[in-house]
């Protein structure tokens, strides 16, 4: 498993660069890894991460239905916070697993 | 006299009236199943119905013969369900029960995508999950001339996940076959990060896209579907045109759910991932793609969920804690075209892996690896469902539970 230094921690990553232990985030990961990504986070958008990690813990499935019925922002408004991947971008950041099919 | 309710009788709540009836006293228990249609569907089939592979007649047949005689079979519509009185309204008759399993499926909701049923459906718009649709799929494409065929999948979860890929590779088949590949460009479109999101079925499957001539879009989540400019547009503006349209529409669970209040907001069910007892009830159990599950929804999960939730449902009864058991196992042929198949087998933690199965060393069948005796198994497998897995009966050497003999872990993730 790759390990990777982002924002002065070692955390472990998956090939694509998606934390394994979502323990090991906290703010300054999300900013660096959302910079590189060439997004630059608002409190918007953390209202969107911390909602994702709450449901992550809570193990449910994440869709971009549920994001847009959390009440924090439409999948529109979904899609100017997180351009060209919501749900995939938004995950990045959110230290959480990247969403996936069975295959 | 005790009261155990099955809801639907599809191949989850036919397979827990078979499991259960032999175990539970006939003088102390009473079994009722309840779903409003006759006829049962093979639902795998619906893939190889557009092609002309199987016929109506080898995908359906009256649901009455799976139900044992001495399990009370109504065909009735569920009005709705009243957890805290433990009680089910069907038309016209109240049903009062001790214990419950849901098991009324999931369905697509075309309605929830905008232009869908629009002026273009079921004309140059086709779903392939229902009997209907995959009928009405197959007519057109028995004489359609070519051009954009677009194969789409609008939101996750969506019950059997890879069969809009197994559509897509058996649609190039199908118009090599004719002599028509060349007139027809066929565009995979996917609201996840590719066609193959796990990093060893990435590894090992890409060459399909490429080897089949398939065009990929991702992270497309559609918007809306133009009917004048035969478009899809995503969120962001982005536009697919099509000339024929293959869509998977949302999946959700039945609208009884719903109005129970039962639901998360595609009306499944809050379950434990392991006993599957309903989050909210104790008394309730629920089983198949009704459940929220993070498994896949297929019929192969279900036949490994029932084998548990008929000892949880024992154990239940006799006031013993739950078995944590299920572990999210599924096990799914791939069609590839060309009569070659992909078998996989994997749960809630494991990706799929390579190997042989169900004998380790010895298979016959490849895991993660096309091959003509997968697509056999696949073929032979509609056999084993109307014969064996509706009526409980267990599948030989393949346990409920991911085993790991004969898994052969050497797929490395891409050096990027």
């Amino acid at each position: 498993m790759p390990v990777k230094t982002i924002a002065g921690v070692e955390v472990k990553v998956s090939e694509d660069g998606y934390l394994e232990d979502m323990t090991q985030w906290n703010e300054a990961i999300a900013k660096e890894i959302a910079t590189e990504i060439g997004i630059e986070l608002t409190p918007k958008h953390f209202e969107v991460i911390n909602y994702l990690r709450e449901k992550t813990i809570a193990k449910e499935a994440l869709t971009i239905r549920s994001v847009g019925k959390s009440g924090i922002v439409d999948v529109k408004g979904l899609y100017v916070l997180f351009p060209k991947g919501p749900l995939k971008f938004s995950s990045k950041i959110a230290g959480i697993p990247k969403p996936t099919s069975c295959i | 006299m005790k009261n155990l309710v099955i809801l639907g009788a599809g191949t989850a709540g036919t397979m827990m009236a078979n499991h259960l009836r032999p175990k539970l006293y006939l003088n102390e228990w009473n079994i009722t199943i309840v779903d409003q249609y006759k006829t049962h569907y093979y639902q795998p089939g619906f893939l190889f119905l557009p092609f002309d592979t199987y016929t109506e007649k080898q995908v359906k047949k009256n649901g009455k013969k799976f139900i044992p005689k001495s399990v009370n079979y109504i065909q009735k519509k569920i009005e709705q369900i009243f957890p805290e009185e433990n009680k089910v309204a069907l038309e016209g008759e109240t049903l009062h029960y001790d214990v419950l399993i849901i098991a009324t499926g999931s369905k697509i909701a075309p309605e929830e995508t905008a232009g869908l049923v629009g002026p273009l459906w079921k004309k140059d718009i086709f779903d392939f999950y229902t009997f209907e649709g995959a009928l009405a799929l197959r007519n057109k494409l028995r004489d359609w001339q070519g051009g954009k065929l677009v194969v789409h999948i609008t939101e996750m979860p969506i019950k059997c996940p890879v069969a809009p890929l197994e559509f897509s590779f058996l649609a190039d088949s199908y118009f090599r076959k004719k002599g028509m590949r060349d007139k027809v460009e066929i565009t995979y479109v996917t609201p996840l990060t590719g066609a193959f999101t796990k990093p060893t079925c990435s590894t090992a499957l890409s060459y399909l896209l490429k080897e089949k001539d398939i065009h990929m879009e991702s992270d497309f989540a559609i918007e809306h579907v133009d009917n004048d400019t035969k478009e899809i547009v995503d969120y962001e503006g982005r536009k697919i045109p099509f000339d024929l349209l293959v869509t998977i529409p949302t999946n959700m669970g039945d609208e009884v759910i719903a109005k129970s209040g039962l639901g998360d907001d595609l009306n499944f069910i809050p379950t434990d991932h392991n006993t599957l007892q309903s989050k909210a009830h104790e008394n309730i159990f629920v089983i198949g793609d009704a459940t929220n599950v993070p498994a896949s929804k297929a019929g192969s999960v279900a036949h490994f969920q029932a084998e548990t939730l008929t000892d949880n449902i024992i154990l239940y009864i006799d006031g013993y804690p739950l078995k944590k058991e299920f572990d999210g196992h599924a096990n799914c042929f791939i069609e590839t075209g060309n009569n070659k198949a992909l078998l996989i087998d994997f749960n809630y933690v494991t990706e799929p892996v390579h190997g042989k199965f169900p004998f380790a060393k010895i298979g016959p069948l490849k895991l993660l690896k096309e091959s003509v005796f997968n697509h056999w198994g696949k073929l032979a497998f509609r056999w084993i469902y109307w014969n064996m897995l509706l009526k409980g009966i267990a599948i030989p050497f393949v346990s409920r539970n991911m085993s790991f003999k004969g898994k052969v872990f050497d797929i490395k993730p891409e050096k990027k």
